[in-house]
């Protein structure tokens, strides 16, 4: 169905990509007629200038972060999700990323609105954005140690910013 | 009696402590620290069907200076706790504070790294009214409560001193 939507000959998004990023692309699948690529990271920016300025992604939807520990290596999927006003399209766009080289470039130059969502991904996640801005916590207070939504944060770990020294009176 | 008997109908003999606490406990002045869904049913509290003014205490003040009873109307995390300590901290003695909710009860399902785990933790607290949120019953109940504590207390000595 993709290949009338697009708009563009007869290929699919992922052929596009594909033939634009020889080399970079790892998977492809589809799902109810969206379609999903995992890049490498190192296309990341490249693959987003294209989506954006040839393939009419003007807009970045949401942009979250997975960790898969455990499960599979590397640990890490970014997750991009892109929607085409002019086409009618969703693209869903993943890259792995392993602890040791948790950094990836950042997309705030192309969408502002990557600004805040990379924050929250680095507050939860402790991924890093090459070219950030403004690169600090969104959600968790400045002194809070670690990364909450990380698999291997202990479920009960609190961090009390005020001491219990006062107890109910009741 | 009392010295009523001697002057006869223009003196009224209390104690001191009924006298203020009668006025104390049918005035309180809220302040309320909403912070979450709770906040609804709070507010239906105040409307015509509840009527939290038949208590005398229907008048919220947003400065603590001004205000007896803090309600904490939902859920605290972590880094709003140090707002709250200080919220508490300015409001002038005497003040009562009411944990609204299971949220600001204990956390409620809230049970994770961001939320504090029962506002106790951070301010001392009088009443507790369970419920996800509560019923406006629940809450007028909980305000009869604060009355019947204010009630016996005494003016001469503050509290945890």
């Amino acid at each position: 169905m993709t290949k009338e939507q697009s708009g563009k000959g007869t290929m699919t998004i992922t052929e596009k990509i594909k033939e634009k990023l020889p080399g970079h692309l790892l998977d492809s699948g589809g799902f109810r007629g969206d379609e999903t690529v995992t890049l490498r990271k190192e296309a990341l920016i490249d693959a987003a200038n294209y989506l954006k300025h040839g393939l009419k992604f003007e807009f970045l939807m949401d942009l979250t972060c997975v960790d898969y520990l455990g499960v599979k290596e590397p640990r890490f999927e970014m997750v991009y999700h892109f929607y085409s006003f002019e086409n009618n399209l969703r693209l869903r766009v993943k890259v792995p990323l392993s602890l040791e080289e948790s950094a990836v470039d950042s997309l705030s130059s192309l969408w502002l609105s990557a600004d805040w969502y990379e924050r929250e991904v680095y507050d939860m996640f402790g991924i890093n954005f090459n070219g950030h801005p403004d690169l600090r916590r969104i959600l968790m207070y400045d002194g809070f140690a670690g990364h909450p939504l990380r698999k291997d944060y202990p479920l009960k770990k609190r961090q009390p910013r005020i001491a219990e020294s006062v107890k109910s009176k009741t | 009696m009392g010295l009523e008997t001697v002057f006869g109908k223009s003196f009224l003999t209390s104690r001191v402590d009924d006298a203020v606490n009668w006025a104390r406990k049918y005035s309180f002045f809220q302040y309320p620290f909403v912070t979450a869904c709770c906040g609804m049913e709070f507010m239906s509290v105040w409307a015509s069907t509840y009527d939290i003014a038949r208590f005398g205490a229907e008048f919220p003040r947003f400065s603590p200076k001004q205000a007896d009873v803090l309600f904490v109307v939902g859920t605290v995390n972590e880094k709003l706790a140090p707002v709250l300590k200080r919220v508490y901290d300015q409001m002038a003695e005497p003040k009562w504070v009411v944990a609204f909710g299971v949220c600001a009860t204990s956390g409620g399902f809230y049970d994770n790294y961001a939320t504090v785990q029962g506002i106790d933790k951070v301010i001392p607290v009088d009443v507790y009214i369970p419920g996800c949120p509560p019923r406006p019953q629940a809450i007028l109940d909980a305000l009869m409560k604060l009355q019947e504590k204010v009630s016996t207390e005494t003016v001469l000595k503050y509290k945890g001193k």
